[in-house]
């Protein structure tokens, strides 16, 4: 009988190939940076037009 | 519609459709047919995974829902970004590793069969029914407003749909997705700035967000605690990660998008510009639907948004009552533009006290008409219970047609039939996948080795469906509260199917039998909380909640019957009987 795969996540610190970020904890650090910045933008944009 | 307007709309929705059946009518490898071209960069896997999600409906209905409700749909979308973190990183590495055609296939390698077809069937159902949905729901508004026949509607873009599909699979699914994504981008922004351009002179874009956020069109962000609120930050971030993960994580239209493609790296990367734009290109188009209603605000409005309807019954046999409506609405809003005028008048003489007596004023006067909108949709209802009263859906295309030049109104009405096929398209591409991996491979192991049947199976499946979808759409009578409760359909199984993969990979002493039943119980639950919202006013909160619940429900309670399984749990983790 096969195993069931073994299940790991894929090393975070390997690269992603881009200029910057150079690993893709970095990546995904920028994905949620920019979200939390859209989140904000939003707050902002909700209040100034208020 | 004049001669131009089909031009553009037949030339642009006819010629992407031949281009992808010509460019992929050689495709007769299982993996290319079934997964797309290995050469697939992470730009057309991200359009794809766009174009799957972005349904026909979401250009007709989220105008609409900012017209109605203002940006703050927005926030259903906040989870999105942090799940496709997670799919990036856990669920996507694992399918390319396992080399796996279907989200499902992992689960019969990590349990057993019939979690696989548990998980399999649930997608059939859900994903089958809302295909014929995905036809009828932007047909049914295409059809009324601008009066072509539902029928041949649904037949042709059906028809034209599953042409391509069946002819060159996911490859063709992924081509014609960018072009029509293309086509999409292009009609929304043509209608954005053509819409800023019939504002009132001097008002410009920063005088109309100023009017929609005194009328409260612009609140994107509500940080309220109170569940029973549908949308908010809260319900966005918990309820939509759930949500969010689930879809894009599990069900099979979304992965067959991304576990193709050239490497690992191309389809993360593809995953990451959705997450990136998801959010900005949602409040856009929400954005959209404000500044429609401001510009609404300087014309004459209609008390109801789909005209064919009300018109129906204002020829009627009681009129009088819908023509004195109108009359009552008109009125008012003539009186609400007077208002606008003196909060602006106020507004640029910078005096705050009288700015802020002249907006209480605007927004006495504007719930004044929507006060009359809501007469006028108990009228209707009156007159017929079974009349459509949501007339939100209306307002975006109404205004395309009455409003904008020949040209731009078939390029927007291609936005929408784009919208429609490249969603439609990869709905039927993972139901013919899944069906021929999941269902018949399963059944006829023997058959796996002959490459070329499973990809004329894998065609006949994919044109059953399509089939199914155009017979689903033309006979199944859908009533107005149908389409909407066949999108709650969504939250009400993704919570336990994701439950059910999060097992997978996290709990690793948890089997087969125990997920399975820890499954049936998730989802008994959320079938209780469901149908009793009603009877218990505790229960009555936002859906998006479901996705939380049925996936805690489905981790917890696969635990505690693997506890009360000592037994079969050994056996069971060791083995893989997929």
């Amino acid at each position: 009988m096969a195993q069931p795969p073994e299940v790991k996540p894929a090393d975070p610190d390997a690269s992603p190939g881009l200029p910057w970020p150079r690993t893709w904890r970095g990546v995904y650090l920028l994905v949620f940076g920019c979200f939390l910045l859209v989140v904000g933008a939003l707050t902002l944009f909700a209040r100034f037009f208020a | 519609m004049n001669a131009f307007d089909w031009v553009v709309l037949l030339g642009t929705m006819v010629g992407i459709a031949a281009y992808g059946a010509w460019h992929t009518r050689h495709t007769d490898h299982l993996d290319t047919y079934l997964k797309g071209s290995k050469t697939t960069g992470w730009f057309t896997i991200g359009l794809s995974v766009m174009a799957t999600q972005a349904s026909a409906i979401t250009f007709l209905s989220i105008p609409g829902q900012g017209f109605e409700s203002g940006v703050g749909f927005v926030q259903n979308y906040f989870g999105l970004p942090l799940a496709l973190i997670i799919v990036c990183a856990v669920f996507l590495p694992l399918y390319r590793k396992l080399g796996v055609y279907t989200s499902y296939e992992f689960l019969g390698r990590r349990f057993d069969g019939k979690t696989r077809l548990l998980g399999a069937g649930l997608f059939l159902i859900q994903r089958g029914l809302a295909a014929g949905v995905t036809i009828y729901a932007p047909a049914i508004i295409l059809c009324t407003v601008l009066g072509w026949r539902l029928d041949l509607t649904i037949i042709g873009t059906g028809l034209l749909v599953i042409v391509y599909t069946v002819t060159g699979g996911s490859v063709a699914v992924s081509l014609t997705q960018k072009w029509q994504v293309a086509v999409i981008f292009a009609g929304m922004v043509t209608a954005f700035f053509v819409l800023v351009s019939k504002f009132p002179a001097g008002l410009g874009f920063t005088g109309a967000a100023h009017l929609a956020g005194a009328l409260g069109k612009l609140e994107a962000v509500d940080w309220s605690l109170d569940p029973a609120r549908r949308y908010t930050v809260w319900s966005g971030v918990f309820g939509g990660l759930f949500l969010s993960l689930s879809y894009f994580g599990t069900d099979q239209s979304q992965v067959q998008r991304y576990i193709g493609g050239a490497s690992l790296r191309e389809s993360r990367l593809g995953l990451v510009f959705n997450a990136l734009l998801k959010i900005p290109m949602q409040f856009c188009i929400l954005l959209l639907g404000a500044l429609v209603f401001v510009f609404y605000q300087f014309q004459p409005a209609p008390v109801f948004h789909n005209r064919v309807e009300w018109q129906r019954h204002a020829a009627g046999a009681h009129g009088a009552t819908f023509r004195a409506l109108e009359a009552k609405h008109a009125t008012l809003h003539q009186a609400k533009q007077a208002k606008i005028a003196e909060w602006q008048a106020a507004r640029a003489g910078g005096d705050p006290a009288a700015e802020v007596a002249a907006r209480a004023a605007l927004v006495a006067a504007n719930a004044a008409t929507d006060a009359v909108r809501a007469e006028a949709k108990s009228a209707l209802l009156a007159e017929d219970p079974a009349a459509p009263v949501k007339d939100s859906d209306y307002v975006f295309i109404s205004f395309i047609v009455a409003q904008l030049p020949h040209g731009v109104v078939g390029l927007l009405v291609a936005v929408m039939i784009a919208a429609a096929l490249g969603s439609k398209a990869g709905e039927l591409n993972a139901l013919g996948t899944t069906s021929t991996i999941d269902l018949w491979r399963h059944f006829r192991p023997l058959a796996a080795h002959d490459e070329r049947r499973n990809v004329r199976v894998a065609k006949w499946f994919t044109a059953f469906w399509g089939v199914f979808a155009i017979g689903f759409a033309l006979f199944a009578g859908f009533a107005e509260n149908l389409i909407e409760a066949i999108n709650i359909l969504g939250s009400i199984f993704y919570g336990v199917v994701l439950g059910i993969f999060l097992v997978a990979f996290f709990l690793k002493m948890v089997g087969g039998t125990a997920v399975f039943w820890g499954a049936v119980a998730a989802q008994s639950l959320i079938f209780a909380l469901f149908f009793l919202r009603h009877r218990y006013p505790l229960l009555d909160f936002s859906y998006l909640w479901y996705n939380l619940i049925g996936c805690t429900a489905c981790m917890l309670s696969s635990l505690i019957i693997q506890a009360l399984l000592p037994n079969q749990s050994a056996g069971e983790n060791r083995g893989n009987r997929a």
